[in-house]
């Protein structure tokens, strides 16, 4: 970690609770508790103002109108970032193809490069159910530290393709009642979709 | 009518015929299946991927990539507790008689400067692998379309392909040369 600042260091309270995944297989009740939730001992999600592709000011309210798959990520990281990312898309489009609606949340962690067009681009690349967001520095780091997300720039950013560490946990988020689970790398977009059909009550 | 004799003979002759389209040879190495995954539009940057197989007795090293783009370095990709880094590498070490994978999550080669360019589905990209010993490799990356990505109805069937090699999976054949 030399030479890098840290941020929204929450994570490392997340990772330390584990990321074991409680599976209830009760088919009976519809409600949301008996759908497979990853256990969290934190608060998680909550209010975030950041920018959206056409460069306006959203809050969570204006992004999170259904229930949305956050990711954490920048558009530089051309290895692991595209695979959560697609497979994100891929449980999007699953559910598309059950009937329930869905959406991507795609929010960058690399404000410099990482324009309102840049990231538009590349979330519309994976999807039109994707949305890309960024933000000033404040912003996003705000953003982190509501989801307990850690990320790391490097201090020294005069090399143009510097790379940027950041965790890799997709988030559930409900439009009424917020955070509701996460999902590590794992997570398969049949497993994915399933768990949000479960939260989503269909 | 094919004898026991004629097939041994038929083996060693295919093993001898010149390498296919996506096999590229120099000395004791060889490189199978260059290829890259489609980009967003706008990206900057992109991942190659590819096995190289040492046939020989002695080890080697893959010690630098080119291409025309500004910039064409040598990438690990790993993870620990949830959290992603990439850095670039020196070298890859390739130990004798081994076959070392550069899989989506571990090692890539790591195209930068696209700018515009986006590797779009079946494009080709020219590169030059160099290896301590074996000296240079001329290959051609083929630009792969990603599942999930494009209108949204992608198959599923290759899944497995990029999910399996997650960053946790590398094997021991594969830490970064000293
Ligand atoms: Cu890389």
């Amino acid at each position: 970690m030399r030479g890098k600042t840290l941020i929204a260091t929450g994570a490392a309270g997340l990772v330390a609770l584990g990321v074991g995944v409680i599976a209830f297989t009760s088919f009976s009740g519809g409600g949301a508790e008996n759908c497979a939730t990853a256990s969290v001992g934190a608060d998680i999600g909550g209010p975030f103002e950041l920018v959206n592709a056409a460069g306006e000011t959203v809050t969570d309210a204006d992004v999170i109108t259904a229930p949305s798959l956050v990711y954490f990520g920048y558009t530089y990281c051309p290895d692991v970032c595209p695979m959560d990312a697609a497979r994100n898309a891929q449980a999007l489009d699953i559910l598309a193809e059950r009937g329930v609606e869905a959406q991507g949340v795609f929010i960058s962690v690399d404000p410099e490069r990482d324009t309102p067009e840049v990231v538009g681009d590349y979330a519309a690349a994976f999807g039109d159910d994707i949305v890309g967001l960024t933000g000033s520095e404040d912003q996003i780091r705000a953003a982190s530290r509501a989801y307990r997300t850690f990320y790391s720039l490097p201090e020294d950013r005069s090399d143009p393709y510097y790379t940027v560490d950041h965790s890799t946990f997709t988030y559930l988020v409900m439009p009424e009642t917020g955070f509701a689970t996460y999902f590590n790398r794992d997570t398969t977009p049949e497993e994915m979709a399933d768990t949000v059909a479960c939260f989503a009550g269909s | 009518m094919i004898t026991r004799t004629d097939c041994a003979f038929l083996a060693v002759f295919l093993l001898a015929a010149p390498v296919s389209a996506q096999q590229f040879t120099a000395g004791d190495i060889t490189v199978d299946q260059p290829y890259a995954f489609e980009t967003a539009p706008m990206a900057r940057a992109g991942g190659g991927f590819l096995t190289v197989v040492n046939e020989g007795d002695a080890p080697d090293r893959l010690i630098g990539v080119r291409s025309e783009l500004p910039r064409t370095e040598i990438h690990l990709s790993s993870m620990q507790d949830g959290i992603a880094r990439m850095e670039r590498v020196d070298a890859l070490d390739i130990p004798a008689g081994e076959t070392v994978e550069l899989a989506p999550g571990g090692y890539h080669v790591m195209f930068l400067g696209l700018d515009g360019n986006a590797f779009e589905a079946g494009e080709e990209i020219d590169a030059t692998l160099v290896f301590e010993t074996a000296g240079e490799v001329d290959v051609t990356f083929t630009v792969r379309a990603r599942d999930g990505m494009g209108d949204g109805h992608g198959s599923m069937e290759d899944h497995g392909e990029m999910g399996e090699h997650g960053a946790e999976g590398m094997s021991h054949d594969m830490a970064p040369a000293e």
